[in-house]
């Protein structure tokens, strides 16, 4: 059974239909990443797969639990599931420790030692067990975000969502971000990255799904999808992207 | 219409001069004022009136540091009340469900639209009104009720907004993470919004402390006298205003401080920015 799995999903904004049908599934332990210009919907279809965003039409399972089912547990389904954001999103107010501990105490109800020897564990392995007292504020850009990865897995999700986690990153420190994310996906985390970094989707994802306009237009290995593209749109797409200098023939 | 000659910059002083000029006159103008008010004002009978010594002593062995003790505890006691009835209206006006959202404006825009004094003039009415009724804590319970009612109501608006302040990616990270609304609400997005909320808080602080002196209108024992009632009660006495000078002052010692505090956190806030 795959650990995700979403059925003819079909979200509108008003009158703006933003995802028009999509089907795909995430085998557990696979790595894949959604790659598709500006607008064509990933973040919209990664923030379905947690119900951050409810979609109109079509079904999402994780773990074989349909979320998109209005009686669902849903608190507890999205405990399994990690999510980062671009922009971190880490609560300001709270020390790193306590990013890592106040979900892990209080909707998993761990004691408050145990929770601290997990959150320390997972902030040993993004590499910040120096800055466990340290506020958000005091951190760069790319630790705040490797606090974020801790935070999410010290829930030991099943799976984890990354939501162009290196955007926001000043070019410098997106090094140490995707270290840890390669690190993890070696680990046999089932992750699913929406990305801009090519070089990061074609050495790590099993499978790379090109997005456009709401819909999936090609899938399957990076060699192929990246390195050999089959649709005319995921070539012009990747043109750009490889190539930000290339200028459209008029 | 506008001819190129009419932007030709005037001749004469320079920008720099002209500044200079122009502050030399306010400065005139200021020591005429002052010479004016030196000789013109009967300084012997303004210090006996406004700074007697004796009176300024009787005031103290009477009692005002009891008075300004009184202030503190009525206005405390409302805070707590504003400010927990302000975040419960806070959130009833952000709820989904449409009748709490109807009753909290309401609330909200009837007490902000009277006069604090109605309310308390009605307070002072209320055992007439329905007899044998009382308020427990005398004369604590009412007081509280009555400036925290009135209290509640500028503080909701001022928690709302503080909660609306807090960036929705916040809420979405926590619901990320299985916390369900509430404890979202509570662990997250509150703590976050009394940051943000801390100076406006703390001016309706200092508006309490001052809205406190309405507490005579209730008509509170002797003993119970917060500062403006002692001040007025004792100036009646003496026919004299040195009580209420010296009330004034303990007014100033809680307000100026805060005011200072408010400043402060403002500017701690814009840093953060
Ligand atoms: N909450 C929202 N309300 C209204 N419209 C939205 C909302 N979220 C997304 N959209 C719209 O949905 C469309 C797809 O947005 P989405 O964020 O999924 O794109 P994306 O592929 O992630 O783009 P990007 O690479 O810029 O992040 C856009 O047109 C956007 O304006
Ligand atoms: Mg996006």
């Amino acid at each position: 059974m795959a650990l995700v799995e979403i059925k003819n999903l079909h979200k509108s904004f008003g009158g703006n239909h933003v995802l028009r049908g999509i089907d795909f599934t995430v085998e557990q332990g696979e790595v894949v990443c959604v790659i598709g210009p500006s607008g064509s919907g990933k973040s919209t279809l990664l923030r379905c797969v947690n119900l951050l965003e409810v979609p109109q039409e079509g079904q999402v399972f994780v773990r074989g639990e349909e979320i998109t089912d209005p009686d669902v547990h849903l608190d507890a389904a999205r405990a399994g599931i990690g999510m980062v954001f671009q922009q971190f999103n880490l609560f300001p107010h709270l020390n790193v420790l306590k990013n890592c501990t106040v979900a892990q105490t209080t909707v998993l109800r761990r004691k408050p030692e145990e929770a601290d020897k997990v959150a320390r564990a997972n902030l040993e392995r993004v590499g910040l067990s120096e800055k466990v007292e340290a506020f958000p504020a005091q951190l760069s850009g790319g630790q705040q975000q490797r606090v974020a990865i801790a935070r999410a897995l010290s829930m030991d999700p099943a799976l984890m969502l990354f939501d162009e986690p290196t955007s926001a990153l000043d070019p410098e420190l997106v090094g140490d971000v995707l270290t840890v994310m390669r690190k993890l996906a070696l680990e046999g985390m089932t992750m699913l990255v929406v990305t801009h970094e090519m070089a990061f989707a074609r050495e790590v994802a099993d499978r790379v799904v090109f997005m456009d306009g709401g819909v999936i237009v090609e899938q399957g290995p990076p060699a192929e999808v990246i390195g050999n593209p089959r649709e005319e749109r995921t070539k012009l797409f990747l043109r750009r992207v490889l190539d930000p200098t290339h200028v459209e023939p008029s | 219409m506008s001819t190129p000659t009419d932007t030709v910059v005037r001749k004469g002083l320079s920008p720099r001069k002209r500044a200079q000029r122009s502050r030399l006159i306010q400065y005139a103008v200021l020591v005429v004022l002052v010479l004016v008010a030196l000789f013109s004002a009967d300084w012997g009978q303004i210090g006996s009136v406004f700074f007697k010594p004796e009176f300024i002593k009787s005031t103290f062995q009477d009692g005002v540091l009891q008075a300004l003790v009184k202030t503190l505890e009525y206005t405390a006691g409302a805070f707590v009340i504003g400010l927990a009835g302000g975040t419960v209206l806070a959130l009833m006006r952000l709820s989904s469900v449409g009748p709490y959202r109807w009753l909290a404006t309401a609330y909200i825009e009837f007490f902000r639209g009277l006069p604090a004094i109605v309310v308390f003039i009605a307070f002072s009415l209320l055992p007439l009104a329905f007899e044998g009724m009382t308020i427990p804590w005398d004369p604590y319970g009412v007081v509280w009720l009555a400036l925290g009612i009135v209290a509640a109501a500028y503080m909701a608006e001022v928690i709302r907004a503080g909660i609306q302040a807090v960036p929705k990616g916040q809420i979405e990270a926590a619901r990320s993470l299985g916390m369900p609304p509430g404890l979202a609400l509570r662990k997250i997005v509150l703590p976050q919004a009394f940051r943000i909320v801390l100076p406006p808080l703390t001016n309706d602080l200092i508006l309490l402390v001052k809205d406190s002196s309405l507490v005579f209108m209730i008509g509170v024992a002797a003993d119970a006298y917060e500062l403006t009632g002692f001040g007025r009660d004792l100036a009646n006495t003496y026919s004299n205003l040195t009580p209420i000078v010296v009330c004034g002052f303990c007014y100033l010692i809680i307000t100026l401080p805060l005011g200072l505090l408010v400043r402060r956190l403002e500017a701690k806030a814009a840093r953060a920015r």
